[in-house]
């Protein structure tokens, strides 16, 4: 009872995480990456990418502080910060990420950037919760998951 | 002599990134590959054995502490950059034979052509997928028919002269192929240096 209402609850999220446009077809990639020999796979890869993009964040916007503005350090940081995105299906960071660099030669970056840590804010929220539900429905759970 | 179960061909990674790292390694290992990553060029050529310029000691194929069958770089690095690393692994003797792949999250027409004409084997734009890794085994299956074409031709020479006083040659692929992840066994041919 308890099982089959997580496991309802875990379908449903991926759904709207896709249908939403978090994440697209490279998390499913991650999934399939997912077995016995590496039950945790998804789950490492994510945190390592929300280590990473933190700190990436917190370079950019330090760099935006500086006067004058390095905009070749700020290309290479979101350009970084593109580059993980894209390998974990982060979809929406990743077109964000194209418009602040678009916008790089605009000045108006602020903008920019707080719209880009908020997706980064939400994502996170809506990933941890949902590797919650995953850990909660257990090993079972992961492995009939990462078949779909 | 039964074939036994063969050695897994060992594949060194290349990414500043680390969760790209973790996940070309991933993607590596479930293709059945040994892999071990690093996180810069210059780190890569030290794995590999080649010194920077500084160093007065110059390198050849049998000093390589564990053999590496292909090496997978990403272009977009700090410092040295794959197409730099690219460069210096063709610029080596020793490690000119060792097919490379380059990685790029952009698709620059002019950044892949560039990459192919220095000799690079393969071209993957990111996010690298299983169905990429297939591409791997032909690349390392070509270069070691041209590795063993050339053992052969040194083997000849070398039993036109006399005995050859170095044990360890021309067995070099069985020989190297120990490796563990990330550690560097030293081998017998370290002690001439010694």
């Amino acid at each position: 009872m308890e099982y089959s209402n997580l496991r309802r609850q875990i379908i449903c999220m991926k759904k709207s995480l896709f249908d939403q446009g978090y994440l697209d077809e490279q998390f499913n990639q991650l999934e399939e990456l997912q077995d016995e020999s590496s039950p945790n796979f998804v789950e490492e890869v994510v945190v390592l990418f929300f280590n990473d993009s933190s700190r990436l964040l917190t370079n950019i916007e330090q760099t935006l502080e500086k006067y004058p503005q390095d905009f070749y350090q700020l290309d290479s940081l979101v350009h970084q910060l593109k580059g993980s995105g894209t390998s974990i299906g982060a979809i929406r960071m990743k077109n964000e990420c194209s418009v602040f660099k678009a916008h790089c030669n605009d000045k108006s970056l602020e903008g920019s950037l707080q719209k880009m840590k908020r997706e980064h804010a939400t994502l996170k929220k809506k990933l941890e919760t949902y590797f919650q539900l995953m850990r909660q429905a257990g090993p079972r759970e992961r492995a009939v998951n990462s078949r779909k | 002599m039964a074939v036994a179960t063969e050695t897994p061909f060992h594949v060194l990674a290349v990414d500043d990134s680390l969760p790209d790292r973790k996940l070309i390694e991933r993607l590596l290992k479930t293709s059945s590959f040994q892999v071990t990553t690093v996180d810069s060029g210059s780190k890569a050529l030290q794995f590999l054995g080649l010194h920077d310029e500084e160093s007065p000691v110059s390198v050849h194929a049998d000093q390589l502490d564990v053999a590496v069958n292909l090496i997978i770089t990403d272009y977009c690095m700090p410092g040295m950059t794959g197409y730099d690393l690219l460069k210096k692994i063709k610029e080596s003797s020793s490690l000119r034979d060792i097919p490379v792949v380059i990685m790029s999250s952009e698709n620059i027409p002019s950044r892949i052509n560039r990459c192919l004409e220095e000799g690079a084997d393969e071209f993957f734009l990111k996010p690298v997928r299983l169905s990429d890794m297939s591409k791997l085994k032909p690349h390392i299956l070509k270069s070691r028919c041209k590795e063993h074409y050339h053992q052969e031709q040194h083997q000849q020479i070398d039993s036109n002269s006399n005995e050859s006083s170095n044990p360890t040659n021309n067995s070099s692929n069985s020989r190297k192929r120990k490796a563990a992840d990330d550690e560097i066994l030293p081998q017998t041919n370290r002690l001439r240096h010694s």
